[in-house]
């Protein structure tokens, strides 16, 4: 890729608080258009990494740019680009929406205003509630009101820190349609989420735990690179199926899903052998399928088990 | 039903949050020992030693020993000799001094022949708490001030009324009436709890409630950010001038005879030395606990080492050194220098000049801290 088509460029990335490496010589490259997600799991990293790339924090160590510009030295110039929303609601409670969204218009000092305010309105569907204070929406409400706020300015590209944590299924289909369609007009978009259906939305994906980027591409490149076979075994008393596929050669991973058991492991033949055999204990049928994104992060994690130390928590 | 267990366990619960927040902690043992040694070491209801200006038409032994006896009182310590009324009147207007003696020309003529000359001391009696013991202590020097010197055909004055008349003129406050000491002062004490409260808990907010790294993600840059927070407080703060001011005026009959667009010049620079401390503080503090600890830490002090409640020159030389490191300090002197004595700029120029010197350092140490990131 060439660097004038990458929103995204970072090597190296490093971040420590208080000695603690919380980001790890961290790389990512977005291309221009995509929608990238971010995954990892609680204390990864990922709020850490996006606001080093907005210039919320100064990296330990690495260089990069963010739209071309450099994300140590033009902050500044980084900041007029970037839509960023965070994690928690950082809109004022105690402001209407319209004050909020007028706020945020003044702050990136835009020249008509009212007009591009009456419009976000209007796309949100909250033109008749313009004067209610943010404070009272609703989860779902918050996060379309942080989101249009962060789009006020046009912003080229748009780091979202979870954006649809707590809120419903309808409303996290809508908020993806949009993305979507800001993608589609050429924004860029790195979204952080924990939920699997959103990452599969994505373009390309980034997998981070304790600070390190563990696998990226696509949805489809991130399952093939993990070098993970899965197997489904179906019936009753699943419970004492698992427990004897536990330890067993191959199996690494056992994960009940309602009526299924997912069996994974790296070593495909020796995972067969341990399946084959349990089931036929059991009387049970075991049918090998594609393994899921799940399946290869949970894998992924495993693999680089670490102290339980996390980053520092968003409030901070 | 009571539990003992239930009850431990708030009491376990609440000892553990007390000393994690150890700012909290601290507070709670630096506010005593602060009161202690305020209240205890610093506070002097019988101010001695009040600087005095001598202002004698003549050079004879009775006005030497006059002044030697006021000086023996211990009320008094005799800082200037000015060669006329106007450079005294400058001395007393300024706050140099609080006490003028004026002899008169043929003072020992006159007392030698028994016309009980008069002898005038101008006091500076804003603050009527400052200076009622040392006035005092005038009449009773008045009677025996010059006994020493009335020997041989002169001791028949010793017996019978005192030699010479003592004048005491109480200026500025000439009834002796607190409040007109305490209302003005009262507008510095206002402003500097409200002024560094408000502008400490605006900031902190920001933070305790996450707005902060959004508005950090902008492009707002760290001046506009305390400049924008500081304006509205100022606002804010006129308008309690104004309650002041008229309630001042309306209910206790205050004077207000110095220039109030002065006064009102000066307030911008008061109110923003406030609060760029307050504004200090609320990049110290984690959250809005922190920052009323830290204002009342600031408060306390302020309240008891400016001479806004106790006279200023009774205290000792270490808290009149931090006494004059607070804006308050100067503000009351500003204050009632305008609204009493009709203080014109170049009284209050140096006083006007230390607050500008705390307004700059004070906006200089908030900028340093303010942080553009949330490292």
């Amino acid at each position: 890729m060439e660097a004038a088509s990458l929103a995204i460029d970072v090597e190296g990335l490093t971040k420590r608080f208080d000695g603690k490496v919380v980001v790890d010589h961290f790389g990512l490259r977005v291309a221009r258009g995509q929608i990238y997600g971010f995954l990892g799991p609680n204390g990864s990293g990922k709020t850490t990494t996006i606001r080093m790339l907005c210039g919320l924090l100064t990296p330990d160590g690495g260089r990069g740019t963010c739209l071309g510009f450099d994300i140590v030295r033009e902050s500044a110039r980084i900041k007029r680009e970037v839509g960023y929303m965070t994690q928690r609601f950082s809109l004022y409670e105690d402001l209407s929406i319209a004050e909020n969204l007028a706020f945020v218009a003044r702050i990136y000092g835009m020249a008509d205003r009212r007009r591009r305010i009456d419009e976000a309105l209007e796309r949100l569907g909250l033109a008749g509630r313009r004067g209610q204070l943010a404070g009272t929406l609703s989860g779902g409400w918050k996060q379309r009101l942080a989101l249009a706020a962060c789009l006020l300015h046009d912003p080229k590209l748009l780091l979202l820190d979870e954006p649809t944590a707590g809120v419903d299924p309808g409303a996290r289909r809508e908020f993806w349609e949009h993305l979507h369609e800001l993608a589609h007009g050429g924004m860029t978009v790195l979204v952080s989420t924990h939920y699997m259906d959103e990452a599969e939305r994505c373009h390309a994906l980034a997998y981070i735990a304790y600070g390190k980027l563990l696998a990226s591409g696509t949805a489809a490149d991130v399952v093939a690179s993990a070098g993970l076979s899965t197997w489904a075994i179906e019936g009753a008393n699943l419970a004492a199926v698992a427990g004897a596929l536990r330890g067993a050669p191959g199996a690494d991973m056992v994960v009940p899903f309602g009526a299924r058991l997912h069996v994974s492991g790296t070593d495909a033949r020796a995972l067969e052998a341990s399946v084959s055999r349990v089931a036929a204990q059991a009387g049970l049928a075991a049918s090998p399928i594609e393994p899921g994104l799940e399946d290869v992060f949970i894998h992924l994690m495993r693999r680089v088990r670490e102290p339980v130390t996390t980053a520092r928590p968003a409030e901070e | 039903m009571f539990a003992w267990s239930r009850f431990a366990a708030v009491v376990v619960k609440e000892f553990v949050q007390v000393r994690r927040d150890r700012l909290t902690f601290a507070m709670m043992i630096g506010v005593p020992v602060l009161q202690l040694v305020l209240f205890g070491f610093a506070i002097n209801m019988d101010p001695k030693g009040l600087p005095m200006a001598v202002v004698s038409a003549e050079a004879s032994p009775f006005s030497r020993s006059l002044v030697r006896s006021l000086e023996a009182s211990g009320y008094f310590r005799v800082v200037a000799q000015p060669a006329s009324e106007a450079e005294a009147e400058a001395l007393i207007a300024g706050g140099d001094v609080q006490f003028v003696l004026h002899v008169p020309p043929d003072f020992s003529r006159k007392l030698s022949r028994g016309e009980r000359p008069a002898v005038l001391v101008e006091a500076d009696a804003t603050d009527p708490a400052a200076t009622g013991n040392a006035i005092a202590a005038l009449q009773a020097l008045n009677l025996t001030a010059l006994d020493r010197d009335l020997s041989g055909p002169l001791a028949g004055l010793r017996a019978g009324p005192p030699a010479f008349e003592l004048r005491v003129h109480r200026r500025y406050n000439p009834e002796g009436i607190t409040a007109h000491n305490i209302v003005p002062g009262l507008m510095g004490v206002v402003l500097t709890m409200t002024m560094v409260m408000m502008t400490a808990l605006a900031m902190t907010r920001e933070r305790e409630r996450g707005t902060m790294e959004n508005l950090l993600a902008t492009p707002v840059r760290p001046f506009e950010v305390m400049a924008g927070k500081i304006v509205p407080y100022i606002l804010i703060g006129y308008v309690q001038v104004v309650v002041i001011l008229v309630a001042a005026k309306l209910l206790f009959r205050v004077p207000m005879v110095g220039s109030l667009p002065l006064l009102s010049a000066i307030l911008v620079l008061f109110i923003a030395a406030n609060l760029a401390v307050g504004f200090t503080f609320s990049t110290l503090a984690r959250n809005q606990l922190q920052a009323m600890q830290m204002t009342f830490f600031f408060f306390l002090p302020s309240m008891l080492l400016s001479g806004f409640m106790f006279p200023f020159r009774g205290m000792p030389g270490w808290a009149q050194v931090i006494g004059e490191a607070l804006p308050l300090t100067h503000f009351l002197r500003i204050v009632r220098g305008i609204l009493l004595k009709a203080n014109q700029w170049s009284d209050v120029a140096l006083e006007v000049a230390a607050l500008a010197a705390f307004l700059v350092a004070a906006g200089a140490i908030a900028l340093a801290r303010y942080r553009e990131t949330l490292d």
